[in-house]
């Protein structure tokens, strides 16, 4: 039971994803190729209110439902590993449409192609698992 | 209001609805970020006893993985109950035109037959186009430690300058492809 919150919150998550249309492939091309305002606008909306947010919780210093503190980790400071691994990702962004939030939302939505797309998504994540003391971080 | 719903959600409402998923899991003591379920299914899968980096509580995860299925039902409920039936998506007239030269017709529904129909599935080309594209995704989210819901949401909001950096690299990536690829790929 104390799972479901999390199935709420995921069904509102893969509903606002569909309803915006970021599971389109047309729109991360038109994204990509700087034609229509609308996924800059999806992003750029939610980070603004997340900065002002993640601000408010800092400063008040808020809790969590359980009553325990709010904290944020700062990630490893590295270039190498986010420019290589984020120009990686965009490639295949681009090219299937879809990050992997939008691959199970277009599951759900009827697009059974996307299984393939999940399942060779997962097969990406094992393979740098398997190879990553050999990449630059 | 059954308008507003049916039709397709307005950037700054998505936006909107986007950082209050946010905000809900870290009220709940988690942390948005989507590709992390990725290494939790390889995990789950036995990877962890080849592979160290697979070797971790993945149990702790489940939340996760509870909201990933949650993801999926919202596609589902999106596509029976709240849109109206075959809406193809509106991109701007500049898209169409240039992805008509690349061989895609303009939509008719929100994704392009193209790529995601089965017939194109089952050709050696269509099959190797979604393959790869997942590929490069799920191994890129994880070299960068994270996707978009990690990275350009919630690591931007808190902001670090690793998911800044990780973002400059999306679009990088997504301009290789779009731009140097695609027409290499289409045609």
């Amino acid at each position: 039971m104390k799972f479901l919150k999390y199935l709420i919150v995921g069904a509102l998550f893969g509903i606002v994803m569909a309803k915006s249309e970021a599971i389109s492939w047309y729109r991360i091309q038109e994204m990509f190729r700087f034609q229509a305002f609308h996924m800059y606008g999806i992003i750029g909306v939610a980070v603004v209110l997340g900065i002002i947010g993640v601000a408010i919780i800092k400063k008040l210093k808020l809790k969590d439902v359980e009553g325990n503190p709010i904290l944020f980790f700062p990630k490893s400071k590295s270039i190498a590993r986010y420019l290589f691994g984020g120009i990686i990702f965009g490639l295949g962004w681009a090219l299937s449409g879809a990050c992997p939030g939008p691959m199970v939302v277009n599951i759900g939505y009827g697009f059974a192609s996307f299984t393939v797309v999940l399942f060779f998504a997962t097969v990406g994540t094992y393979v740098y698992g398997l190879i990553r003391d050999k990449l630059p971080h | 209001m059954i308008d507003f719903i049916l039709n397709p959600w307005p950037w700054w409402f998505s936006g909107l609805v986007i950082s209050c998923v946010m905000f809900l899991l870290i009220f709940f003591g988690k942390s948005f970020g989507f590709s992390a379920n990725l290494r939790t299914m390889c995990a789950i899968g036995g990877a962890g006893k080849k592979v160290k980096f697979f070797d971790f509580d993945w149990k702790k995860q489940i939340w996760n993985l509870v909201f990933l299925l949650g993801a999926i039902l919202g596609g589902y409920l999106t596509n029976t109950f709240l849109t109206y039936p075959d809406q193809a998506v509106e991109i701007s007239e500049n898209t169409i035109r240039d992805l008509k030269a690349l061989g895609f017709s303009a939509p008719t529904t929100i994704q392009p037959k193209e790529l995601f129909s089965l017939e194109s599935l089952f050709t050696l080309k269509g099959f190797l186009i979604l393959a790869i594209g997942g590929f490069l995704v799920g191994f890129g989210a994880r070299y960068a430690g994270g996707c978009t819901s990690g990275h350009a949401i919630s690591g931007i909001a808190d902001l670090q300058v690793p998911s800044m950096i990780a973002v400059v690299g999306f679009f990088i990536g997504g301009f290789i492809m779009t731009f140097g690829i695609f027409p290499l790929l289409f045609s």
